[in-house]
């Protein structure tokens, strides 16, 4: 299990890079963090003929605030998210999900770009995106341009990007909240998740006044369930409210079965974590 | 097409030219340096065995190219301690016995060395959570968490 012969290109601009991309004709491929890139090369099931490595792009390696957003770069690693104070004050709920990441020494090399980009539909980053909303900043030949992660993910393993595009950073706003939890389970602590959610409430005078709800594992690409949201502010908060909320939430997704579980398993087990995290959302606060 | 690779290996430097691009980091360390601590099992960043810290980060080598390693610090199981003077973590594995075949061990203790640094591992929870990227084939993880259970106390200890 060996790569097979590529050219090897390490720019240390952005649009160097770009340049690198365009020139390999679509044969180019992006060297991030490497951690999903690297075994599809080692198993040969990628072949480019060109690797544009940015890991020498110091420019793309930041975490930074904006106001009422937080902005990535996109060759930020995993680690340094989860570790980065100003996360874990205002993307409470990121900062939670950082440690089921996959493991220690591919979160000290996986980026948050690579992640996003690599679209897997039970990874954190993508799901994440898709909570908060994010907006992804690509560059390409034409220059740059913003995509919303609503957009971005297209299929599983599939982004709207060109060939010769690059992710530059991602902006997310920040929630304000009353309470929130981030829910998964796995079959081994650290791989892809059979099922994940991610709450974040805000509560008015009598109930709900503003709900986020993402999950993920249980369709092609990370949901957001804004379906859900608008009907849970409009729900009493009482001590059905867990229960209810699952309800809700498993009748709003169709996920498949495959080798590692059923769709039965992962709805029931989808339905669990709801209720879960529900509760913790709610016991934040009176 | 080939590059050079500059690296520094376990406090030794080392400059080697021809190094062609597709060169995995796994096996620069073990076929051309002839450091065959690191051990391959999976080559697709699943079993942990080939568990390097780069920088004082824990990285698998068969998810890094040669290249990439350029002007970095790399340390290997070698790097840690000798036979005679064993480290901390390396004696808490003896005294516990923390490997049965070893094929193992050199990711453990890689993976182990920068879990001590980076989280406080005051729970059997947070120790198992850490190891979940290292795969032991014997299934000797009980001995393993008991051997970085220890190494942790006793750098409580040392901290103290």
């Amino acid at each position: 299990m060996k790569p097979a012969r590529f050219e090897y290109v390490a720019p240390t601009t952005l649009d160097a890079a770009v340049e690198a991309l365009a020139e390999a004709n679509g044969q180019g491929k992006i060297l991030a963090g490497g951690q999903s890139l690297l075994p599809l090369l080692n198993f040969r099931m990628a072949q480019p003929t060109v690797l544009v490595d940015l890991n020498g792009i110091k420019e793309l390696s930041f975490i930074e605030l904006r106001g009422d957003r937080v902005a990535i770069g996109a060759l930020t690693r995993h680690r340094e998210i989860e570790h980065s104070p100003l996360i874990a004050t205002r993307l409470q709920v990121m900062s939670a999900a950082m440690r089921h990441v996959a493991h220690l020494a591919i979160r000290n090399r996986g980026t948050i770009g690579g992640s996003l980009s690599h679209a897997d539909p039970a990874a954190e980053l993508p799901m994440m995106a898709m909570f908060y909303g994010a907006t992804l900043t690509v560059q390409g030949p034409a220059g740059r341009r913003t995509i919303v992660a609503k957009d971005f993910f297209v299929d599983a393993l599939t982004n709207c990007l060109e060939p010769e595009d690059i992710v530059v950073e991602i902006e997310f706003p920040i929630l304000q909240h009353d309470g929130w939890a981030f829910e998964e389970v796995a079959r081994r602590f650290g791989d892809f998740a059979l099922a994940s959610i991610a709450v974040n409430i805000r509560r008015g005078k009598s109930g709900i006044e503003d709900a986020r709800v993402a999950v993920m594992g249980v369709a092609d690409t990370p949901l957001r369930l804004e379906g859900v949201e608008k009907r849970l502010c409009e729900i009493e908060i009482d001590g059905r409210m867990p229960d209810r909320f699952s309800g809700l939430v498993t009748a709003s997704v169709t996920p498949n079965s495959d080798l590692h579980a059923s769709a039965e398993y992962r709805k029931h087990l989808l339905g669990e974590l709801a209720k879960r995290a529900m509760r913790t959302a709610l016991a934040a606060k009176g | 097409m080939s590059v050079n690779v500059s690296v520094t290996v376990n406090g030794t430097r080392h400059e080697v030219s021809d190094v062609e691009p597709r060169l995995l980091l796994s096996d620069f360390l073990r076929d051309t340096l002839g450091l065959t601590g690191t051990h391959v099992g999976c080559e697709h960043g699943v079993c942990g065995a080939c568990t390097v810290l780069m920088d004082g980060h824990s990285v698998r080598s068969c998810l890094m190219l040669a290249v990439q390693a350029n002007g970095s610090e790399i340390t290997t199981v070698e790097g840690l301690g000798t036979p005679e003077a064993l480290n901390v973590l390396q004696t808490q594995f003896r005294e516990h016995h923390g490997l049965q075949c070893g094929f193992c061990t050199p990711g453990m203790l890689m993976t182990g060395e920068d879990l001590l640094r980076k989280y406080p591992l005051a729970t059997d929870e947070e120790i198992r959570e850490g190891l979940s990227g290292n795969l032991c084939r014997c299934t000797g993880y009980q001995n393993i968490v008991a051997a970085i259970r220890s190494a942790a106390a006793v750098r409580r200890e040392n901290v103290r």
